[in-house]
């Protein structure tokens, strides 16, 4: 199996990470045990939750976030997106209008030109991460950002509006999230995928896109749930020999129960196993060598808290020669 | 392909003779496109007539599924000869399509502009060019609109649609009538208004003045070019999106859900069929993904199991293969069967 070339040059020196990748691969899980490393490096991690489904506190196990970062463990911090709360605070900061609860009109208006200026509702999400950095409140920001299609549109949302609006204020503030988001030194992206064909498929494309659509770079590609190598060839012979009917016979005979299920479920394992390590060596042979490639082995246990989110970071830890 | 293990109740198959719009929803990464595209195979195979599956597929994963490159906007059947390859003989006929969201947004706008000079200016205008192509949630819009369109023409029996990965599985639902509500929203005139009068009103003045200094005048006359353009084909867009939210509850869609059954999708899976019959919808059918097979549920089995970890030694001892290779070979095995058996079980819980 792979590991890559020496150890990634700091993926925690780095100041903002996005962790993108198909639904259901795990996203969430590996933002979380991304931010717990940190933390374990010493670094005051913020974890920010794009989606609002709850789902990153759920894995420190904390109560509901908020727009305002909460204290979840020591040196990690969660929020949760909200892009009316992000507007309300950039026009506080920044042109120094006060806006105190929902006035209906804003919070209409709001949604208005949101769904009118397509990228409003992204430069506010990423404005308000960007900002985070700028201003240095954490020194790491992770970020469990949405699914592949969508972080693209996040990403290229400053340079977007760059070309839309080419004067006013906002014009002025695109320039320096640009900057921040084109540094590779500080800024990058981490898509997460799992050994199968179409996240594989979606994880390579995605790596294009951002190539080709954004100025942000993929910094390391996470895959999870890799199935352990269950035998060697020389043992996948002697397998086959326990799988005829005499040997499995004589095997139920010891142990006086049938043991044809358990064989045929070390049968299936390996074979899931095969068909796996076939979309790793396509994600190996597309992914650029340059980009460490970190496995996260399937974890048995239950997922979710802060005991799988440790066992991930352990993991990751490992493939980073942490 | 992964072939969807089938419902055992009803089945899917009986649900597809009677239905003319099967649209598989569903959290992401439950395998959406596959069922989709197995559902169609399935219908095309076992009933007659003409039968599509539709996609907006950004990142073209109904082609993956389907094992071909080069579908597109238009419609493609899928030969007979490919059937043949694989061995099986359709009694009906299969077509594809995936929707190129910037292509089916243009001949919308075609269809709807009321002249020339204004479908070429809407076509042209740089705000209209990055909602079509980057507004998320165009894409649940025009699935919707094409949906409509393809079934209006009545060229096809059954209609299978893959839905659009989105932040949430419902959007794509309410797609037409967010797009309705927008453009009759009244804010849409204070947009407009002052830069088509230049008079600004009292009550827009203040809305007005944030959003110059922060977005600058040139994109808001852009923004208010746009949307004086749009308001001529309001009527129809309103009208469409309506016939459209109709169609949806109408008995001949069916809505099937798919789902893995670990725990997070399977919450939203509830959630979304729930909301499907608030609104008032038919579930046809849930389709439950990847599942591991029931041998692994077996308590009897996971007794055999950990008695071969327990005493892997004394086993091998009585085979006539190599004691010192097998020992540690039927203790992996038991283990890996207590691994699996231990998600399995999470799984019918």
């Amino acid at each position: 199996m792979t590991q890559a070339s020496g150890a990634p040059v700091g993926l925690f020196q780095r100041e903002l990470l996005f962790v993108t990748g198909k639904g259901g691969v795990g996203k969430t899980t590996i933002a979380a045990a991304l931010a717990q490393l940190g933390a374990e490096q010493g670094k005051r991690v913020l974890a920010c939750d794009i989606d609002a489904t709850g789902g990153l506190g759920a894995m420190f196990e904390s109560g509901p976030t908020r727009f305002t970062p909460s204290q979840v463990a020591p040196g990690i911090w969660v929020m949760s997106m909200d892009s009316e709360a992000s507007l309300r605070e950039y026009l506080k900061v920044n042109l120094r209008i006060p806006v105190t609860g929902r006035i209906g009109p804003l919070a209409r208006a709001f949604d208005f030109v949101a769904t009118a200026a397509p990228g409003v509702r992204e430069i506010l999400t990423v404005g308000k991460l960007c900002w985070e950095v700028r201003e240095r409140h954490f020194d790491l920001v992770v970020v469990d950002a949405p699914a592949s299609g969508h972080v693209v549109g996040q990403l290229s949302a400053p340079q977007a509006i760059n070309d839309l609006v080419k004067v006013g204020q906002i014009r002025s503030q695109t320039d320096w999230m640009i900057e921040i988001l084109s540094n590779p030194e500080r800024t990058g992206v981490v898509p997460v995928t799992t050994p199968e064909e179409m996240p594989v498929s979606e994880t390579l494309e995605l790596t294009d896109r951002i190539a080709a659509e954004t100025s942000a770079s993929v910094v390391a590609v996470v895959v999870n749930r890799v199935l352990p190598e269950l035998f060697t060839t020389r043992e996948e012979e002697v397998f086959e020999q326990l799988r005829t009917p005499s040997r499995t016979a004589a095997i139920s005979a010891v142990l006086g129960g049938d043991a044809s299920p358990v064989l045929e479920a070390a049968r299936l394992a390996v074979s899931m196993r095969r068909a796996r390590a076939l979309h790793l060596q396509r994600l190996e042979a597309r992914l650029d060598p340059a980009v460490p490639m970190l496995l996260v082995p399937y974890l048995f246990t239950r997922v979710g808290g802060l005991r799988s989110t440790r066992q991930v970071a352990s993991a990751l830890a490992d493939e980073l020669g942490l | 392909m992964t072939i969807p293990s089938p419902p055992p109740r009803p089945s899917l198959d009986r649900l597809l003779a009677s239905k003319e719009i099967a649209i598989t929803c569903g959290p992401g990464g439950v395998g959406k496109t596959t069922v989709a595209a197995a559902t169609a195979v399935m219908a095309a195979c076992h009933h007659g007539g003409k039968v599509l599956v539709l996609t907006v597929d950004p990142a073209r994963r109904l082609a993956d599924a389907l094992g071909l490159a080069g579908i597109g906007n238009a419609e493609r059947r899928i030969l007979p000869e490919w059937f043949k390859e694989a061995g099986v003989t359709p009694r009906g006929e299969l077509w594809a399509a995936m929707l190129d969201t910037q292509a089916s947004w243009d001949a919308l706008i075609e269809r709807h502009a009321p002249d020339v000079r204004t479908r070429e200016e809407i076509l042209r205008n740089p705000l209209y060019r990055n909602i079509s192509g980057r507004f998320v949630q165009s894409h649940d819009y025009i699935a919707m609109e094409r949906l409509f369109e393809i079934h209006s023409t009545g060229a096809y029996d059954l209609i299978v649609v893959d839905t659009p990965p989105s932040r949430h599985a419902l959007d794509f639902l309410d797609a037409p009538r967010r797009m309705a509500e927008f453009f009759s929203s009244r804010l849409l005139r204070w947009l407009i208004v002052p830069y088509r009068s230049r008079v600004i009103t009292m009550a827009s003045r203040p809305f007005q003045q944030v959003a110059d200094r922060v977005l600058g005048t040139q994109f808001l006359t852009d923004i208010s070019e746009f949307f004086i353009l749009f308001q001529s084909m309001h009527a129809g867009f309103i009208e469409r999106a309506e016939a459209v939210v109709r169609l949806l509850g109408e008995r001949r869609t069916t809505f099937v859900v798919v789902s893995t059954l670990e725990s997070t999708p399977l919450a939203e899976a509830e959630l979304f069929s729930e909301e499907l019959l608030r609104r008032h919808l038919h579930l046809g059918a849930v389709v439950l993904n990847r599942t591991l097979p029931d041998y692994l549920r077996d308590p009897e089995a996971l007794a055999t199991a950990s008695a071969l970890e327990n005493r892997a030694e004394e086993v091998a001892t009585r085979l006539d293969t190599d004691p010192a290779l097998t020992a540690p070979l039927l203790r992996e095995v038991a283990e890996s069967f207590i691994n699996f058996s231990l998600v399995a079980r999470r799984e019918a819980e």
